[in-house]
């Protein structure tokens, strides 16, 4: 047994060796690359707020307002975040001109939550040889899980592969012998989405009996429906955004024509895709989801959409609360606020991106019950889960288990 | 063969949206002798207005008509306003005004009516027609629309003197005036009289499309492409252009192997061009003769 | 709706321009050649990347100008010969491991004989009727750019990324700044072969064509050759500045090269003035720096914003930058007089 006064000396020792140890990381020299400072950390975005897709422009706008909320609230480990978004309108040599005046104009620390396929695409090789991050962009197209090429480059949502796989999955448990209709969009994300699920599918591709492209110039889609319809498939996949969602689903119960219908998660917001499209015509759509709709009421109480709606009313009480893009905005904006606090004050690119890689459980208030968000060095994918859902009298119930869309590369 | 009919009626029914457009075209083209590029954003922001009203609460009926006030005289307003001091720059430059215009429309309605999809109800409910499952008892209506548009513009241009006078004003300016006719006020009504029936056309177009700034974009390419086809000259040209670009499409969409569906648009428009070559004026326009 | 014919004494589409004033005093192209030539020195990579697409779409205008300003004719489809020049070199670049310089005359001829082949259906075609047809051919290309029968060349809807090349013989400067003075040395090229051909035969040529079509076929003018061949060139240069086009951006999509590039060409050649060819580098400024002005004005507006800065432009100075050259240019006068 060691005497008291050895206890006291261990004691002592033990505790001058702890204060010496913390000290360390507490003296730790503060570390910046561009972009960050003591005081204010900026934050480049690139969105199409004109153009074709400017129906998106509005994620920018709920960025921009939480940030804002942020700043209000003390900032981020005492920094202010200046958050700097340009337009590109959806049109990639734009996007290049903003990310380049982004990162050598402005002196951003990272961009965060591009919008668009085409767009990424140019920036990324761009984004990467300058080593600055490119983070959490917006678009589910299955590339951007690529850390051995693209360190630089990491998504967030769903990949559309991994959504389309999870249809598949269904498709083979619940109707094995259905003939299966696709409608998709002729770009990137209907292309991405078919190859999912065909490649779901495997062995049995051959249940696709009928593939139908389309344009968004094209002011209605209606006539594909008819032709459709034709093929006598009884499973219709309805790959588009959500105009053209909404235009078949409207269709398809006015052809008196009743499939199996799965609509994809972009086009499944009950606000901006079913109430116009119609609630009755709407029963009985499969979809799949990761995060709560704005617009159903069964979340109404639920801790995290409260804040979401408390947020909305004080930063940005014109929001179309309906508007899926919305609540994504919010999802995608606090998981940023989120990796730039596991940060502290090392605010280096390189550990934006460790850090970033670095995601244990992380649960935005958005999330469905379930949803997780991982990632890893070799995982640069955040959201891989999502819940199936049947849409019944005004809302989406969702049934079965969280699934994972993993693709094993 | 059942298939074909099929696409012919669908074709039918999408080209009834195109011949809409078409007469909002010719109209137009028949007051200034070119094509406005914002025409299509003027029947999408008439088509808000109504939507608006009817939020506010007037009935369907009633809103139409006070949309249809309001773009008459909106597009008299434009026309004032913003057309007038440019008489007499060259057509470029008025054209280069048109989509100035466009970008100016399309941003304010976006701004105020945001991007997301709106329904918009139909007078005509949206049954299957005469028990077909192709063409709803909406898409009736809407033919049913446009040939009394087209019947009441047939009259208008050939037996009303102020047809008579737009007529001469576009086709002849200097001989007009000569005669009296106020040549000024002439473009002012076709602006007035193409924003009108532009408003229709919006309003008959969003129960299908769904209301939302960018629902004219791809209209007025066909609208444009019927008119052409049909004779920028004939009303009648135009509503039948709509219906054969609206068939011609779907049919090449369906037989032509492979990349027929991909490039049901760009085979469209070839075939206007192809006829634009053997009938420069097209299908029921009058040839045009120019003197040196 | 009567068989009469109609007759009409058709105002022309584009007005006459006297040749004389087709091009710069000879004091003011050196001091705009210094400039261009001196800037980049002082300034970041970013605004000298900003300034090599201020270029390359001068050259697209200046192609646009020798179509409209120069034959008459009016194209509003320009996209798709940029898109196919870009295409063309990006392809050759990243398939064929062809050398970037090397890929320009090849975009440019693929692109001559492009529009070369378009200008005949579009001979029987004028005015409203040709403006549309060109319509057609630039909604129609982004399309035909997706089709999967030539996805393993074009990349489909993915599109190519394309390697930014670097200074030759190891000169010292950056990728931004030797592709800035390359494509500086080819705007100029470009340019004084445009106004010697606007001054030749061909050119006379082509302005009689665009004055008086019919008169001009009377006195013996090969109409059909001379505009098609309008067609072909203003093609050919507008397929280099793709080809450039794509070496700066480094990635060619279908996106790309939508209708809108068309509509903003457009605009940039009223703006820079329609026949001048100097104005087309105005006109390009006007397209490339007026929407970030817009955007900096009002985000949610900009469009609107864009909009009337437009008209304010096209009510000021109808003409274009002609129109404020010949303003500046009394001016001038007025004060060597007093």
């Amino acid at each position: 047994m060691l005497s008291r006064q050895q206890l006291r000396i261990a004691a002592f020792s033990t505790a001058v060796i702890a204060f010496a140890a913390t000290s360390g990381s507490v003296l730790a020299q503060k570390k910046y690359d561009t972009g960050a400072t003591d005081t204010e950390i900026k934050i480049g975005n690139i969105m199409p707020y004109s153009g074709p897709a400017s129906a998106y422009g509005v994620i920018g706008k709920t960025e921009e307002a939480y940030f804002k909320k942020i700043n209000a609230e003390g900032g981020i480990n005492g920094r202010k975040i200046n958050f700097i978004s340009y337009d590109d309108g959806y049109s990639p040599p734009k996007a290049v001109e903003q990310a380049r005046k982004l990162v050598e104009s402005d002196e951003v620390l990272l961009v965060f939550n591009p919008l668009g396929t085409p767009s990424n695409s140019a920036i990324q090789k761009y984004m990467n040889a300058k080593k600055v991050p490119q983070l959490f962009v917006a678009t589910g197209a299955t590339k951007w899980n690529d850390p051995k090429d693209f360190p630089w480059t990491m998504g967030w949502q769903p990949s559309y592969q991994s959504e389309a796989r999870i249809y598949a999955k269904y498709l083979l448990k619940e109707k094995p012998d259905g003939k299966i209709a696709v409608m998709y969009q002729n770009d990137d994300f209907g292309k991405d989405y078919l190859k999912g699920l065909k490649d779901g599918l495997g062995a049995k591709a051959s249940m696709v009996v009928a593939e139908e492209s389309y344009e968004t110039t094209e002011p209605t889609i209606d006539n594909h429906i008819v032709k459709l319809k034709a093929t006598g498939a009884d499973v219709f996949l309805n790959i588009t955004t959500p105009k053209f969602a909404a235009q078949a689903i409207k269709k398809i119960a006015e052809i008196e024509w009743k499939p199996l219908h799965i609509v994809s998660n972009v086009s499944a917001s009950v606000g901006s895709v079913i109430k116009p499209a119609g609630f009755e015509n709407a029963q009985g759509i499969l979809s799949a989801a990761y995060a709560k709709d704005g617009a159903d009421s069964q979340w109404d109480n639920d801790p995290g959409m409260k804040k979401f709606y408390a947020f909305l009313e004080k930063y940005y009480p014109e929001a179309n609360k309906l508007d899926g893009s919305v609540v994504y905005g919010y999802g995608v904006a606090q998981t940023m606020v989120k990796v730039l606090e596991m940060c502290g004050d090392n605010l280096t690119r390189e550990n934006v991106m460790k850090q970033a890689a670095s995601l244990k459980d992380f649960v935005p208030d958005t999330m469905l019950p379930g949803v997780k968000i991982n990632t890893s060095a070799t995982d640069f994918a955040p959201i891989e889960q999502l819940q199936m859902m049947r849409f019944k009298g005004e809302k989406w119930d969702l049934f079965g288990d969280i699934i994972s869309g993993e693709l094993s590369n | 063969m059942e298939l074909f009919t099929n696409q012919i009626l669908a074709g039918i029914a999408t080209g009834a949206i195109y011949a809409c457009m078409a007469l909002a075209v010719v109209m137009i083209y028949q007051a200034i002798d070119h094509l406005n590029f914002a025409q299509g954003e003027m029947a999408m922001f008439s088509t808000f207005i109504s939507w608006q009203l009817m939020q506010w609460g007037i009935p369907y009926w009633g809103a139409f008509v006070l949309t249809l006030a309001l773009s008459f005289a909106g597009g008299i307003a434009i026309e004032r306003l913003l057309f007038k001091p440019l008489a007499k720059a060259p057509i470029l430059t008025n054209v280069a005004g048109f989509i100035a215009l466009f970008a100016i429309i399309n941003s304010v309605a976006g701004l105020i009516w945001d991007f997301t999809i709106k329904q918009y109800p139909t007078p005509f409910g949206s049954h299957p027609f005469l028990g077909s499952q192709l063409i709803s008892t909406h898409q009736a209506g809407m033919i049913g629309v446009t040939v009394v548009l087209l019947i009441l513009l047939y009259f208008f241009f050939q037996f009303t003197r102020m047809g008579l006078a737009m007529r001469a004003a576009a086709s002849l300016p200097e001989s007009a005036r000569l005669v009296g006719i106020n040549t000024s006020w002439m473009i002012a009504l076709g602006w007035g009289m193409a924003a009108a029936i532009g408003s229709i056309a919006g309003m008959m177009i969003a129960p299908v499309v769904f209301l939302e700034p960018n629902m004219m974009g791809g209209v007025l390419i066909y609208g444009f492409a019927a008119a052409v086809l049909g004779g920028l000259t004939s009303p009648l040209g135009a509503v039948i252009g709509g219906f054969l670009v609206g068939i011609f499409e779907n049919l090449a969409g369906t037989y032509i192997p492979g990349a027929g569906n991909e490039l049901k648009l760009p085979i469209a428009l070839a075939l206007i061009i192809v006829v634009l070559v053997v009938k420069p004026a097209g299908l029921f326009g009058r040839p045009i003769v120019k003197r040196v | 709706m009567s068989a009469i014919q109609e007759s009409v004494t058709e105002a022309p589409v584009v007005e006459a321009v006297p040749k004389k004033a087709m091009t710069l005093g000879y004091g003011t192209s050196l001091v705009m050649l210094a400039l261009l030539i001196a800037v980049p020195l002082f300034v970041k990579n970013f605004i000298i990347f900003q300034l090599t697409m201020l270029l390359i779409y001068a050259i697209a205008v200046l192609a646009l100008n020798i179509l409209t300003g120069g034959s008459g004719q009016f194209s509003l489809g320009q996209s798709a010969f940029y898109a196919v020049g870009a295409y063309t070199s990006a392809i050759l670049m990243e398939h064929g491991g062809i050398n970037y310089a090397l890929t320009l005359p090849v975009a440019g001829i693929v692109c001559f004989g492009f529009g070369f082949l378009f200008g005949q259906p579009a001979l029987r075609l004028s005015g409203v009727y040709l403006a549309l047809a060109t319509f057609a051919l630039a909604t129609a290309m982004p399309q035909l750019l997706k089709l999967g029968a030539f996805e393993y060349w074009t990349g489909g809807v993915q599109g190519l990324v394309v390697t930014k090349p670097d200074a030759p013989f190891g000169l010292p400067m950056g990728q931004d700044m030797w592709l800035y003075y390359f494509t500086l040395a080819i705007s100029i090229a470009i340019y004084i072969f445009s106004v010697n051909l606007l001054k030749s035969r061909s050119g006379r040529a082509f302005m009689a064509i665009r004055d008086n079509e019919i008169a001009a076929s009377a006195m013996g003018i090969d109409v059909a050759l001379y505009k098609t061949l309008a067609f072909g060139v203003s093609a050919g240069i507008t397929g280099v500045a793709g080809g450039l086009g794509a070496i700066a951006v480094q990635f060619v999509a279908p996106d790309s090269y939508t209708i809108t590039l068309a509509i903003s060409l457009f605009l940039g050649m009223v703006v820079g003035g329609v026949g001048w060819l100097p104005g087309s580098i105005v006109g390009s400024a006007f397209i490339i720096f007026v929407p970030n002005i817009a955007e900096g004005i009002s985000k949610g507006l900009s469009g609107a914003v864009f909009g009337v800065l437009l008209f304010l432009v096209i009510f000021l100075v109808p003409h274009g930058a002609r129109q404020g050259a010949i303003v500046a240019q009394h001016l001038i006068g007025k004060l060597r007089k007093n």
